[in-house]
């Protein structure tokens, strides 16, 4: 069960609205390499995992994404709030903002709808294990590009910690495939 | 409104202290998961808990639940009232 606490992980602030940027900032909403993929990945793979150190791991980051993703939702409506006609045609956001006005909804920055196809559960836990290390990676390769795309400071120190973040769960990651191929070694599963 | 100001300011700052709180737990939980026995992580997990069940309980109480577990004190339901994170 989940349970919703009304606060944001970290504060999410912004010095002026900035359509271009809300725009780019989308892509960590609904974009292959966004939160609402490493949440469902994460949510998802859990349930095969053989070991209660990874089914805890998987369950406690993949709620944290859940977390991410309002903050990244929080800051595209920041940064979209308030646009006018002009700035939201000169920044491309026309047809989006036809569409869904200044509500995030989940697409990329190219406007490619969110899919699941964007997540992976193999089944295995080492498989997954090496997926989601390189998912952290790809999402915080995702946050340098976004943080070079901005010269608001706020906007800057939300996405530094962000960006921090997919360091320390490729970290835990790492150890939780190092315990489940202790545990595969010392067990032949298949 | 200096007075509402004020109030704003205090709910301000003690919901910041609440997400230092939550976040040092949070990223220790993570800790812990890959290493249950680490007695200092443990015994860091078990103070900060503690401090935050108590500010949370002064929080709730003065602005208001922030999940709907939480015991709304007052008669009537401040949950939908304090301003949502996005509006912020």
């Amino acid at each position: 069960m989940f349970i919703y606490e009304k606060k944001l992980q970290y504060p999410v602030r912004v010095s002026n609205k900035d359509v271009r940027m809300a725009k780019a900032v989308l892509n960590q909403y609904g974009g292959a390499d966004g939160e609402a993929s490493a949440s469902m990945n994460y949510l998802t793979q859990r349930f095969s995992m053989p070991l209660n150190e990874t089914k805890g791991l998987l369950t406690d980051i993949g709620t944290e994404e859940l977390g991410h993703m309002e903050m990244v939702a929080t800051l595209f409506k920041k940064l979209i709030q308030g646009a006018t006609r002009d700035e939201l045609i000169a920044a491309g956001m026309g047809g989006y903002y036809a569409n869904h006005e200044t509500c995030p909804f989940l697409l990329d920055s190219d406007g490619v709808p969110w899919s699941a196809k964007y997540t992976q559960a193999k089944g295995d836990p080492v498989a997954d294990l090496y997926n989601d290390m390189a998912a952290e990676q790809k999402a915080r390769a995702t946050y340098e590009g976004l943080i070079v795309l901005t010269d608001d400071p706020l906007v800057k120190d939300t996405l530094r910690w962000l960006r921090e973040r997919e360091i320390v769960h490729f970290q835990r990651f790492g150890e939780g495939l190092r315990l489940v191929e202790e545990y595969a070694s010392n067990k032949r599963y298949f | 409104m200096i007075r509402r100001n004020n109030l704003i300011n205090e709910e301000h700052l003690m919901l910041l202290d609440i997400q230092k709180l939550e976040f040092a737990i949070y990223d220790l939980a993570l800790f812990l998961d890959t290493h249950p026995n680490d007695p200092a992580a443990l015994y860091r997990h078990k103070m900060l808990t503690e401090q935050l069940m108590q500010l949370k309980h002064v929080y709730e109480a003065n602005f208001g639940i922030m999940s709907v577990m939480g015991h709304e004190l007052g008669d009537t339901w401040r949950y939908i009232d304090s301003p949502w994170p996005w509006d912020k």
